[in-house]
């Protein structure tokens, strides 16, 4: 597993860009699968940034896993933990994507594509520690 | 992120190019609102649009209901990529695309 531990800050975005990037770069997954998963990894450490230590920083810790099957599945497993204010951004509400434009609110819609494009999305508090881990399955050689 | 713009002081083209996410629109939003007072018609062009996050979202969706009050807003050339989000979030029914 690779991990990275940086101050979470917006600035910092393109430090966990490189990171992810450097840690799929050996992973065959369909590029439609990276997308989805760099836009997964902007939308939580966005939240980090904003709601774990605000108005202080504090450190986020990013792990990046591949999980192979051995036949013909494999599996990204990421995981962000930070020990800011207890908070499980999967409790929220869902959007309702379906009103209209004068009724949509501005927002809100980071972690509701996490849920909808991430195949298990998981929160725990553990250690003094919010951790939300994101699951990815891909057919290998599936390009 | 690049953004090229045209105005003829009625209509503003914006044409975004690589990728819109968090570390870059509050400079997209910021240019846009300098440009936008008196436009009538706002046009995006996403061609060669590669990523956007919901930063880039919320952007789009500000500026769709600023347009509805002052004018028109279309969005041209989505690509897939990008078409998929719009979708998933509810945006095509929200946006205009040509």
């Amino acid at each position: 597993m690779r991990e990275l531990k940086i101050e979470a800050t917006i600035e910092n975005l393109s430090k966990v860009f490189t990171f992810l990037q450097e840690s799929l770069e050996h992973c065959d997954a369909p590029p439609k699968v990276k997308r989805q998963i760099k836009l997964c990894v902007e939308e939580i450490y966005m939240n980090i940034t904003h709601y774990a230590y605000n108005p202080e920083t504090g450190i986020a810790k990013i792990g990046v896993e591949l999980k192979d099957d051995g036949k013909d599945q494999e599996r990204i497993v990421i995981s962000f933990a930070d020990k800011g204010k207890p908070y499980d951004p999967l409790a929220k509400q869902d959007p309702d994507i379906n009103l209209s434009l004068d009724d949509r609110p501005i927002g809100g819609l980071g972690i509701y594509l996490v849920k909808t494009t991430m195949d298990n999305v998981a929160y725990e508090h553990k250690d003094g520690q919010n951790v939300l881990t994101i699951e990815k399955d891909f057919e290998k050689n599936a390009k | 992120m690049n953004f090229e713009k045209t105005n003829n002081g009625t209509t503003l083209t914006v044409e975004l190019v690589g990728e819109v996410d968090s570390m870059n629109t509050p400079e997209l939003e910021e240019k846009l609102l300098k440009e936008i007072d008196g436009v009538k018609e706002l046009i995006f062009d996403l061609k060669g649009l590669e990523y956007i996050s919901s930063a880039g979202l919320r952007v789009l969706l500000t500026m769709q209901k600023t347009m509805k009050a002052q004018g028109s807003m279309i969005i041209r050339n989505t690509n897939e990529e990008v078409m998929e989000i719009f979708k998933v979030t509810g945006f095509v029914r929200l946006l205009n695309l040509v």
